[in-house]
């Protein structure tokens, strides 16, 4: 019921790198690097630490300009970085409502906020700053900020990896079922093997540096995925063949 | 007799601090603000804010009894002089360790300019701008005796000049008592800042 209360018209969002090179000084991160995300589509990057994933999704978000080739992003970029990116000055209930700033409609606002508070469940937190909540809860409100208003690609940074396990398990779950009720096009990063083959619809194995994609994974099994799914057994033996491990 | 001219003592000397100590915050936090977001700004201008930093408030007696002959001006002036250079510098430098993602995600969310200066960069200095309002506050208490002994006819640091020329050094007891007990219960007002919930997290973890 949620996805398209926001946005019936939402144009169609895209993502595309074409030729896309980029260096920090001598070391060159990206060469000659091709993607696109298609509409709605969940894409996960993985791939060893410091092989240029974040690199990427500076690239496409538009952070960092690439020494060459072309970016074209259609659609409003929100994302959720590797370090903690909520305001620890504003409170729970602020912090999202950051997402609706275009919104001038000041009832109408609050009005969302609390929807979106109640997607993430966390009624009962509206008024709690970030350091007085859970790494998970912290997790589940830059989910909703991400969420929140017009956004159309959402970026995510490793954003499970500061968790623990079973958290992790837990945020997954709850970014598929946030997913399915408002509809985004997703670049996840993560070098979680797991979390790409319970998450995506397409796994994209990057490899060494200059990071190059080495192998191009679909995974058409439906979501939520159980650990123990074919498809994600199959998929993880994939992508560790891949990663030559 | 003796109690209402304490009072009275009291009374100026807290305005003293009171106004001298709240423009140099009004001037000297958006000052520290500014430069501290522009790094050109910055170098130009350390050498001299250490400069006088390191000068000596009480240096200045001779040009605020000059300027502003006796009263309360020289004391505003003094107190200013001696908090002013601290908080700028305190404030700039908090500034300058602003984690980057905190821009980052003010970028991702169209902050600018003001806003960013009122939303983001200002909250996340708060927390140590408070502490340096509390030192700076220090200073200013300490320096307000120094600069009515010379420059006021009235205050806290009058009473105890008057007292060393009459020798009467129970007096000056008194009155250093008073300076103690009122710097420390100041101290705790502005300690309170530190309970506001949005710069709880600044001291905590
Ligand atoms: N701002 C930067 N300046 C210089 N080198 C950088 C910068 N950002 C990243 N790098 C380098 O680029 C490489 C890829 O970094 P990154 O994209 O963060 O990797 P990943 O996210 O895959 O761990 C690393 O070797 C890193 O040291
Ligand atoms: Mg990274």
């Amino acid at each position: 019921m949620y996805a398209g209360v926001m946005k019936d018209n939402r144009s169609v969002s895209r993502l595309q790198l074409e030729k896309v090179s980029h260096s920090f000084g001598q070391v060159s991160v990206l060469h000659d690097l091709s993607l696109v995300v298609n509409h709605g589509e969940v894409v996960v990057l993985v791939g060893p630490s410091g092989c240029g994933k974040s690199t990427i999704l500076n690239v496409l978000s538009g952070h960092i300009i690439p020494l060459s080739g072309l970016v074209r992003s259609e659609g409003v970029v929100r994302t959720i970085h590797q370090q903690d990116g909520l305001f620890p000055w504003l409170t729970v209930s602020e912090n999202i409502a950051m997402g609706l700033r275009s919104m001038k409609d000041t009832a109408h606002r609050t009005k969302e906020v609390s929807e979106l508070i109640n997607l993430v469940h966390l009624e009962g937190f509206e008024h709690h700053y970030p350091h007085q909540l859970s790494g998970g809860m912290r997790q589940r409100v830059e989910l909703a900020r991400v969420l929140a208003g017009d956004s159309d690609i959402l970026l995510m940074d490793e954003p499970f990896s500061a968790l623990d396990y079973q958290s992790r398990l837990r945020m997954r779950r709850e970014l598929i079922r946030l997913l399915q009720l408002r509809l985004r096009t997703v670049v996840f990063v993560t070098h979680d093997i797991e979390e790409a083959a319970q998450l995506a619809d397409r796994v994209l194995v990057l490899s060494g540096r200059p990071a190059t994609i080495s192998c191009e994974l679909l995974i058409d099994a439906p979501r939520p995925r159980d650990l123990t799914d074919n498809a994600v057994i199959e998929a993880m033996k994939k992508i560790l063949k891949e990663l030559g491990l | 007799m003796l109690a209402g001219r304490l009072v009275n003592d009291i009374i100026a000397s807290l305005w003293r601090v009171a106004v001298g100590f709240v423009l140099s915050a009004v001037l000297g936090i958006p000052t520290g603000l500014w430069l501290g977001q522009h790094i050109h700004a910055r170098h130009a201008f350390l050498p001299l804010l250490n400069f006088f930093r390191f000068l000596s408030p009480l240096a200045w007696i001779p040009f605020a009894i000059l300027w502003f002959h006796i009263g309360d001006k020289p004391a505003f002036f003094l107190i200013f002089m001696a908090t002013f250079f601290p908080l700028v510098l305190a404030t700039m430098s908090a500034v300058a360790t602003i984690p980057s993602i905190y821009f980052r995600v003010a970028q991702d969310y169209h902050y600018q300019g003001l806003e960013l200066l009122r939303k983001v960069t200002f909250p996340a200095v708060l927390p140590q701008v408070i502490t340096a309002l509390r030192v700076s506050y220090g200073i200013a208490w300490v320096v307000i005796v120094a600069a009515e002994m010379v420059g006021c006819q009235d205050g806290l640091g009058y009473g105890i000049w008057e007292a060393r020329n009459g020798l009467r050094l129970d007096s000056a007891v008194c009155y250093m008592m008073v300076i103690g007990l009122l710097g420390m219960g100041i101290d705790r007002l502005l300690y309170q800042l530190t309970k506001l919930p949005n710069v709880r997290w600044g001291y905590e973890r």
